[in-house]
């Protein structure tokens, strides 16, 4: 059966949220949980030690435990904080940039790749699969036709290296320096007020025709529609797909998890959770159509 | 500091080097580059004959194969990388990890620079790529600000190139996929930002409409310039007010930091726009020889010259330039 996984949280939220997110989450039939801050290092509602103890517990609730690291690494400070995130031997790290790569490789820490991590081609598997790489995220762009070409790809090199695949939440899409959350209120990034903690589900970002086009969250921006491939979860079995990530929601994620796991148990779930929040759908990138498409 | 020129046809290529470039890139006439552009780039012989005139004239050429091959365009882009070394480029750019490693192992002898694609913004991660792939040279994503550059370049195993005027991109390059979001190609699978094939105009009695994929990107009132509907830089509306959300139509424009640059260790710049007319790359190259020129002669003095300002700000979107992220508080 294929597992269920929690992405780290991509928001920010404050260090009850998270607590209490977890606290939920330790109950729910998902089999790995990311931790840590992947977005932005102004972001210290939990300290470093706050992560680790949380994913001790969680790791003593029976789950299993990776931790995220910063997507875009600017500074000294944030490769302080990576080393930080590395200098450890419990947990394997979800590398997010080719700074994770390097550190963790440096200190024999397995790691497994982020969706934001470029892994296109077995070749570029091959390289970190001596190094030790322990699973890969399909970078959320790619679609189910190059998902198979690689899982083949893979098998005939005789390389086991599970592969992971988004399938659900806001698809994080870019990365830049500049924070549009302080941009929209006109405040330097350094002094940013930290307002994004103001908006738990980002800041709806909307042509002048009204239609939702993206989520700006801090320097992040997500898509506007919500990725959802749980009917593709038969697929992703037949293809050999090893975990399906769900990424965190403010609201309403309990009942997510609890119908990606009906269905991955084989089970048709009782209600659409399309309907769950009013958000517009998207499955494109899955089809290898734009991704705000909605494709069937 | 070596002035990197775009070559985006034979003439751009010509023009670039007579005009002071010390280096030009180019790209094959597919999808291999991060720009593919409808008749632009170079068939095997135009680069021959490119490289042929390059090397006359002491300049170097590079070539960029920097968009990231999925299993089905895996034999093409390895292709790519033969035909470079064949055709005797100074330097091949990359960006893929896989195809990094192939050039490494067939090809040890020519020079690989990291693409600017391939997202690196540490000294970790330089050496990442310098461990792995013996990377000579990276080009920095337009994201750090200065003191940013420097600590990177105070610790950076490889040679750096920055990005000194042009397009700005304004999120990390390599990790960008708002543009297969709307569209179905990005810089990373087609090359392509923004695709033209996906562009509509239309004049409509609220204004002119650029559009991408049918999506509105902007709407320009009476007297109002319009750009190309480059998806990141259109207006939006965020809670209620509409304003360019993520960034304005603007070029980056770096003159007034040569000299940090150089003091930096700084070993390139880099003119982005090989989707540019020869015309264009003329006026861009030879203003950038002449402040490089100066600075080399004297570095104390050196200051930024009206007309060069002028020249670089008709040539950019908008008219309007910026430090971008270089300067911390644009960010």
């Amino acid at each position: 059966m294929m597992k269920l996984s929690l992405g780290p949280i991509l928001w920010f939220w404050s260090k009850q949220t998270v607590f209490d997110f977890y606290a939920n989450a330790a109950e729910w039939p998902v089999d790995t949980i990311y931790l840590g801050e992947a977005v932005c290092s102004r972001r210290r509602e939990l300290k470093p030690d706050d992560w680790f103890d949380l994913a001790r517990d969680l790791k003593a609730c029976g789950k299993d435990v990776v931790l995220s690291t910063q997507t875009l690494i600017e500074s000294e400070a944030d490769l302080r904080r990576l080393r930080r995130i590395c200098d450890q031997d419990e947990f394997v790290v979800e590398a997010n940039d080719q700074s994770a790569l390097q550190v963790a490789i440096r200190n024999n820490l397995p790691f497994i790749t982020g969706p934001s991590m470029n892994v296109y081609n077995v070749a570029t598997i091959k390289v970190l699969a001596k190094q030790g790489l322990k699973g890969w995220n399909l970078p959320v762009e790619l679609g189910k036709e190059t998902l198979a070409q690689m899982i083949q790809g893979l098998n005939e090199e005789d390389l086991d290296v599970p592969a992971e695949v988004f399938a659900w939440g806001f698809l994080p899409l870019a990365w830049s320096s500049r924070c549009f959350t302080a941009r929209h209120y006109n405040l330097p990034k350094d002094n940013c007020e930290f307002r994004c903690i103001e908006h738990p589900a980002g800041m709806e970002l909307r042509s002048r025709e009204s239609q939702e086009l993206f989520r700006i969250n801090g320097v992040s921006t997500l898509s506007g529609s919500r990725y959802d491939l749980m009917r593709e979860l038969p697929d992703m079995e037949r293809m050999g797909v090893s975990t399906v990530r769900l990424s965190p929601e403010y609201q309403g994620l309990e009942e997510v998890v609890k119908r990606f796991d009906q269905v991955r148990r084989g089970g048709t779930p009782t209600t659409d959770p399309l309907q769950l929040v009013e958000v517009p759908p998207c499955n494109g990138y899955w089809y290898g159509k734009p991704g705000m498409d909605l494709v069937g | 500091m070596e002035l990197v020129c775009p070559a985006g046809s034979l003439p751009a290529l010509k023009t670039a080097v007579d005009n002071g470039a010390n280096a030009v890139y180019f790209g094959f006439r597919d999808s291999t580059n991060a720009r593919q552009f409808a008749g632009l780039n170079f068939n095997d012989k135009r680069a021959a004959e490119g490289i042929e005139y390059a090397h006359l004239r002491g300049a170097r050429v590079f070539c960029a194969i920097n968009t990231y091959p999925q299993p089905d365009g895996w034999e093409q882009w390895k292709g790519a990388v033969d035909r470079a070394a064949s055709l005797g480029v100074d330097a091949i750019i990359l960006a893929d990890m896989g195809l990094l490693d192939y050039a490494a192992n067939k090809y040890p002898d020519i020079p690989r620079h990291l693409s600017v694609q391939g997202s690196a913004t540490s000294h970790e991660a330089l050496s990442f790529y310098k461990d792995n792939f013996d990377i000579r040279r990276a080009v920095l994503p337009r994201v750090l600000s200065l003191d940013q550059v420097r600590g990177v370049a105070k610790h950076s195993p490889v040679e750096l190139e920055v990005f000194a005027f042009g397009s700005l991109c304004i999120m990390a390059e390599g990790r960008c996929y708002l543009s297969s979001y709307l569209t179905d190609e990005s810089p990373n699978t087609r090359g392509a930002c923004s695709p033209a094939k996906a562009v509509r105009w239309q004049e409509t009695p609220q204004g002119l409409e650029s559009r991408l994929n049918n999506v509105l990107i902007d709407r320009y009132g009476q007297g109002e310039s319009a750009g190309y509907p480059t998806l990141c830089k259109g207006r939006f509306e965020v809670e209620g007010s509409v304003y360019h959300a993520i960034e304005e139509p603007v070029s980056l424009n770096t003159l007034d930091l040569l000299p940090e640059l150089q003091k930096l260790g700084i070993s390139a710049v880099k003119i982005e726009g090989r989707q540019r007319s020869p015309a264009y790359i003329a006026d861009v190259a030879r203003t950038w020889r002449h402040a490089l020129d100066n600075l080399e002669s004297r570095p104390e003095a050196f200051t930024v010259e009206p007309q060069w300002r002028s020249t670089l700000a008709g040539l950019s979107e908008g008219g309007l330039t910026t430090l971008g992220a270089y300067h911390r508080k644009w960010k």
